[in-house]
């Protein structure tokens, strides 16, 4: 065997609960995310991705609470983002427990602080999470959560994270999020081509042959999805399943 | 049972102490001699730079006790390292537990990232830290260096070359690997570790 691809169910929390969906685990457990992210890891969920959506500043202390639990709870490895502006936040985050802090808009605002993330806790610590969109100009990198264009390019704008010392890049394709019609697989083989770290495929998740594909056209070393899961429409143990007999080397 | 984590100045030992707490137990943290040789299970835990590290023990003297301990020992992912003779890492002098040099992997297709991260089988299990373990279970790595296979490993996993997952002399222990972060396998390790009897 060898080192296995990642599944990576992605948990939105607001104020303290999830967003998204939450058929399957029982009612008590599902608008708590720490009780879902237990739910994931027994499942066989590779690591967590959790992502604060809370603009305020009570919904922060109130994230960093649950980051607490989740680390005390939960004993895979999982990931925070959202709300990352300064490495003060990134410090609080992994006291709290984080294995590994994403970073999006602030770093292409101020991509000094991948050095600064790297410099004192690590490259390993660090994913920085890219939303791009392929338009007419090429694929193009957005801004808070897709709202704002940039005049960024995503491939050079990765290539620029790497050198700085990202320890992974996550890749939302805005084309292909949501409409669970697959990843943006040239797209993430291109990414895996050219840079030297690990690339997770995120967006366009909607069935078991689009992680496949992710994994064999795409070349990532990690899916990520949300909606997918929470729905309970592919249950993880079923796909890991699948995927091994597709010849993927994941967990089981 | 007393539980003493070896305290040292890099590093994010939260979830160790976390995965102890969630089997029962409340370890004690600690760089005080006595405190350690007093515990009855000893886990030095890994992360920051080998030479950092190092250099802290030394100027405490835990360099030379951590060797003489007669207790079991387990040293996670860095600290496996540092149990061994020397480390490419900054070319740091180690504790010398294990007689082995500890490489850096060289990657020979673009593939092959450094640092090996994510969930890896072990292979050729023994002793008693892998008590009951089935064939080909997954555990969490994260690490630039490695220990090559030697009489003392006691686990094997293949990423670019094989190496030693984990180590075992004497009451001594070690694993490349994050046990903590290992889900219900690096529990089930933990565990082992605990009930261990010597």
């Amino acid at each position: 065997m060898a080192l296995a691809k990642r599944i990576i169910p992605c948990l939105d929390v607001k104020n303290g609960q999830t967003v998204k969906g939450t058929n399957f685990v029982n009612l008590l457990q599902a608008g708590d995310p720490v009780g879902l992210g237990k739910a994931y890891s027994r499942q066989g969920a590779d690591e967590l991705v959790y992502l604060d959506i809370t603009a305020s500043h009570e919904g922060r202390r109130t994230f960093t609470e649950m980051v607490q639990r989740v680390a005390a709870e939960i004993s895979i490895p999982f990931t925070v983002g959202g709300g990352i502006h300064e490495l003060a936040d990134v410090e609080r985050l992994l006291d709290a427990g984080a294995d590994k802090v994403s970073i999006n808009s602030a770093a292409l605002r101020n991509p000094d602080l991948i050095d600064e993330i790297t410099r004192h806790f690590g490259s390993q610590v660090c994913v920085v999470a890219i939303d791009a969109k392929e338009t007419e100009q090429g694929w193009i990198c957005y801004l808070n959560g897709g709202r704002i264009p940039t005049e960024r390019n995503l491939f050079d704008w990765a290539r620029e994270a790497c050198g700085r010392g990202a320890g992974e890049i996550l890749f939302t394709s805005m084309n292909h999020d949501g409409v669970k019609n697959g990843y943006a697989n040239t797209a993430l083989a291109r990414l895996a081509d050219e840079l030297s770290i690990p690339v997770i495929a995120s967006g366009g998740a909607g069935c078991k042959e689009h992680f496949r594909d992710a994994f064999l056209k795409g070349k990532s070393d990690a899916a990520l999805a949300a909606s997918v899961f929470h729905f309970n429409e592919i249950p993880i143990p079923e796909l890991k399943q699948w995927l091994r007999t597709e010849g993927i080397n994941v967990r089981i | 049972m007393n539980v003493a984590i070896v305290k040292y100045n890099a590093g994010n030992i939260r979830s160790v102490v976390n995965a102890l707490r969630q089997l029962g137990i409340t370890p004690n943290l600690t760089d005080e001699a006595e405190a350690l040789t007093q515990a009855d299970r000893i886990i030095f835990p890994g992360q920051g730079e080998a030479g950092n590290v190092m250099s802290y023990l030394r100027d405490r003297k835990l360099d030379r006790l951590i060797c003489g301990l007669k207790q079991p020992v387990l040293g996670i992912c860095v600290g496996q390292q540092l149990m061994c003779r020397h480390s490419e890492e900054g070319y740091t002098d180690g504790l010398g537990i294990f007689d082995t040099e500890v490489l850096k992997f060289h990657p020979s297709r673009h593939e092959d990232k450094v640092p090996h991260m994510g969930w890896n089988t072990l292979t050729d299990t023994k002793g008693d830290l892998f008590k009951d373990f089935s064939a080909d279970e997954f555990a969490y790595f994260i690490h630039s260096y490695y220990v090559p296979v030697n009489p003392y490993t006691a686990a094997t996993t293949t990423y670019i070359v094989p190496f030693s997952a984990a180590l075992q002399k004497d009451n001594f222990y070690a694993t490349q690997f994050h046990p903590e972060k290992s889900g219900d396998v690096g529990e089930r390790i933990l565990r082992n570790f605990l009930d261990l009897k010597l």
